[in-house]
């Protein structure tokens, strides 16, 4: 029998913050030399800090780690390096105006020579089937080619451990099947990888072993061939889980929102909504799926009046007048906070979840100030409103925080998202949009948006809900409105359709030649 | 005809101490650190010069100065006085994390009252008739141009007039612009300046980056102050005179956009225009002259839209220019 050999072994690792809070109790993990493991747990379950601990940015306060069977102390990044541990971190580490060659040999010992090191990169680029450009600059790049940098970073400093924290949040279903199949060509290499990932089909797909933490403790591991779904999230959630979601029937569907004949160009001229057509209704969820970049976002920012529309109409129904003599207000032309105020929300997750939405350095009350503040009237702005909104929030969507006026941006990614999806649903619009809600959030925390979205269905409310999950759509939404190069390829039944039919709409340019 | 061979020569002059001035603030903007000190640093270097040859020329008693000292001494009071304004400024921006506008402001505005106070008590030490220190056997030193230079016309008068801090400024200009582009060193004190925290992740030292970069501008930028009251003035000293040349130093920086080699032709036309009053015929009409001394400040705004507008990357500000970096800040 094969001996197993382990490229790092940590021995009851336990890290504290403070005097109270315990991020990993004596946590045992393993990594076998050659293999892809998937480390799986909640949101705050402590699966970055245990990997901070090995890639040098905390220092654990009690335990031992082994590389490659002997033991080392890893006090800074450096020494991760000289490990030969190179971690792919979720909020990128480079510079915007350097070039993927500048940011990859940075902080390298030795003359500089770009041309040199643009060669090496290039050699690397080859062998693993990397797609960039060494001297095209970061700030050109796509969100995927800035994570190839950064994992070519680590590659060019020899790193035969790498982590990878959740390296799929950002990316379309293309591009994490084109990372999956660099992280196998990496393993057919001899490195040991370990992928930290919340979405279960990834885990099932690329990975060999998955290990589960839980409250920061170590639960136990599994091999992947013996696991599914099911049994997966009932290990990271300790208890067993109901992977369905409920679905009522649509309440008094009555069109709130009429699209017609949409058309909307970038501000390069090239057409992002291509005569877009379609209804959304009170009292029922609206899916829009497509591969990304098909015109979701235009779509929604331009119902939001944030991106400019060239033709068509938006129609607006407002519930208040019921709809008989009162004729539909057309959104096109009216500006975002007007549009606001009208009764459409629009929460949009963006790649970069502070840069858009929330306040950083202010607390959770702060951020609810910034949306409550033109309700209270006078010269002094109120802060009950909001503390009792962020109170609410706070324990109904089980936010991670000491308090609700600690800073956002030291709260976990995760946690971000709920303040800010909760934030937009609390505010109760006529009609409400969701782009990526569930974006890097663990499953059990994206059940309860998915459940809160059905609330706000219905108790009437038009919601659409943009996603990249086709089971999810499938699941949770009454009718899907599918988009293929910013048109409108078709409107299904997501109750009679399935994922194939789904799948090909996406794929289908009208007035192109269907093949079946 | 407008007298170019007494034009060129007296901007390259005028120019000189900003160049000195935004060579050292560039190399200190590049490590993120926006040091509005400047303009009282190098009225430090300055003042800090006048008083080490001060001394010297006073223990000499008359004799002869010896010309390695006449220099060394001033250059290296000059240096030491920059030097630990550079500190002071280091210490409060990047240990503690002062706001570095308020402290670069309250170092300019403490440098130009060092040095007032003692340019007035040396003054007093001197007992002048006039308020001012006059130093001209150091200066005749720091002003010495090559002999042949007055043999050569229009050439050596445009080219070799000079004294040799002119053509220290330019070396050092030419050597910062190197460092920056072609060398590691440069790589990593631009990556401080752009994002710290990626910089801190790749094991470069930010804070050794900060101080290294401050203190090294700062020095060259006390050379500026320097080489105005010793070359420039004759070597001689008087309160306030040194004007407004700090500022229009950091103008030249955003001039140049970030480019010391740029800021070699820069500076002497930032110095042409500031003297173009005197060639241009306005008469007796001192409110015409004041106007065209605002020309390189208009200039610079101009610069500064039209940057703006082109929206390029590469010629915006380092992107952490003027922030403080704290590791444990996400």
């Amino acid at each position: 029998m094969e001996v197993v050999k382990n490229a790092v072994r940590m021995e009851n690792i336990t890290k504290r913050f403070g005097t109270k809070v315990v991020a990993n109790n004596a946590v045992n993990l393993e990594l076998h030399e050659g293999e892809i493991l998937s480390l799986l747990g909640e949101n705050g379950s402590g699966k970055t800090t245990l990997m901070n601990m090995l890639s040098g940015i905390y220092h654990p306060d009690e335990g031992q780690i082994y590389i490659h069977d002997k033991p080392v102390v890893i006090a800074s990044p450096k020494d991760a390096f000289d490990n030969g541990i190179g971690m792919i971190h979720q909020h990128f580490k480079l510079v915007d105006v350097f070039t993927a060659t500048e940011n990859i040999v940075l902080g390298l010992p030795g003359k500089l020579d770009l041309k040199k090191s643009a060669q090496k990169i290039r050699e690397i680029c080859e062998k693993y089937g990397f797609d960039i450009d060494p001297d095209q600059k970061i700030y050109n790049m796509s969100v995927s080619q800035k994570q190839t940098v950064e994992i070519v970073k680590v590659l060019y400093r020899g790193a035969d451990i790498l982590i990878l924290d959740e390296p799929t949040a950002v990316l379309t279903p293309q591009e994490t099947d084109k990372l999956f199949q660099i992280m196998r060509n990496m393993q057919k290499d001899g490195k040991s990888l370990i992928i930290i990932t919340h979405k279960l089909h990834e885990v099932l797909e690329v990975s060999d072993r998955v290990a589960i933490l839980r409250k920061g403790e170590y639960v136990g591991d599994v091999a992947t061939k013996d696991a599914d779904q099911q049994s997966l999230t009932d290990m990271m959630v300790g208890r067993r889980v109901s992977l369905n979601i409920n679905r009522p029937n649509p309440v008094d569907p009555k069109p709130r929102l009429v699209i017609e004949h949409l058309t909307a160009y970038d501000e390069l001229g090239v057409k992002r909504l291509d005569d877009v057509s379609f209804t959304a209704n009170s009292g029922e969820v609206l899916g829009i799926a497509g591969v990304a970049g098909s015109g979701q976002r235009e779509l929604l920012e331009a119902v939001a009046g944030l991106y400019p529309v060239k033709e068509g109409k938006i129609l607006f129904y407002d519930p208040d007048y019921d709809g008989t003599d009162k004729l539909p207000k057309n959104l096109v032309g009216m500006d975002p906070m007007a549009i606001r105020k009208a009764g459409v929300a629009m929460s949009f997750v963006p790649e970069d979840r502070l840069g858009m939405g929330l306040v950083g350095t202010m607390g959770m009350t702060g951020n609810m100030l910034l949306r409550s503040w033109r309700k209270t009237k006078g010269l002094f702005v109120s802060r009950k409103e909001p503390e009792a909104m962020a109170k609410r929030i706070w324990e109904e969507l089980e936010v991670v925080t000491p308090s609700t006026n600690f800073p956002v941006r030291r709260m976990s990614g995760g946690n971000v998202q709920k303040v800010l999806v909760g934030r937009e649903i609390a505010q109760e619009p006529a009609v409400l949009m969701t782009a990526y809600a569930v974006r890097g959030l663990d499953i059990n925390t994206s059940y309860t948006i998915y459940n809160l979205l059905t609330e706000q269905k219905l108790k009437g409310r038009a919601v659409i809900y943009v996603g990249e999950d086709l089971d999810v759509l499938l699941e949770l939404c009454d009718r899907i409105v599918v988009l293929c190069g910013g048109q409108v390829s078709g409107v299904v039944d997501a109750r009679t359709t399935d994922k194939r039919e789904v799948g090909r709409l996406m794929t289908l340019h009208k007035g192109g030649a269907e093949n079946e | 005809m407008f007298d170019f061979v007494s034009f060129i020569p007296r901007a390259v002059m005028q120019g000189t101490p900003l160049l000195f001035g935004s060579t050292g603030e560039i190399l200190t903007e590049k490590s993120g650190n926006l040091n509005l000190g400047i303009p009282g640093i190098m009225y430090v270097g300055a003042i800090s010069g006048v008083i080490g040859s001060f001394f010297y020329e006073q223990s000499m008693a008359g004799q002869p100065l010896n010309g390695f000292w006449a220099i060394a001494i001033p250059m290296a009071c000059s240096l030491l006085g920059s030097l630990l304004m550079g500190l002071l400024y280091c210490f409060l921006t990047v240990t503690l994390r002062a706001n570095q506008n308020v402290t670069g402001l309250a170092l300019t505005t403490f440098g130009v009252g060092f040095g007032n106070f003692f340019g007035g008590s040396l003054i007093k030490l001197a007992h002048s008739d006039v308020p001012s220190v006059a130093l001209p056997a150091t200066s005749a030193f720091f002003s010495k141009h090559l002999p042949f230079a007055d043999n050569l016309g229009w050439f050596g008068k445009i080219f070799l007039s000079y004294g040799f801090l002119a053509y220290l400024a330019i070396i050092i200009a030419l050597i910062a612009s190197y460092i920056l582009n072609h060398t590691r060193a440069g790589l990593h004190l631009r990556s401080v300046g752009e994002s710290p925290a990626t910089a801190d992740a790749a094991g470069i030292n930010v804070t050794r980056h900060k101080y290294l970069a401050t203190c090294i501008g700062s020095m060259i930028a006390g050379l500026g102050g320097l080489y105005y009251v010793m070359d420039y003035a004759c070597g001689i000293w008087s309160n306030n005179a040194f004007g407004d040349r700090g500022w229009l130093a950091i103008a030249l920086v955003i001039f140049t956009i970030w480019r010391p080699n740029i800021s070699i032709l820069a500076s002497i036309l930032f110095g042409g225009l500031y003297i173009l009053y005197l060639y241009i015929p306005t008469g007796t009409q001192m409110e015409v002259k004041e106007l065209y001394k605002m020309l390189p400040y208009v200039i610079t705004l101009l610069v500064l839209i039209v940057v703006s507008l082109r929206k390029k990357r590469e010629d915006q500000p380092p992107a952490s220019l003027g922030l403080s970096y704290f590791r444990e800040d996400r």
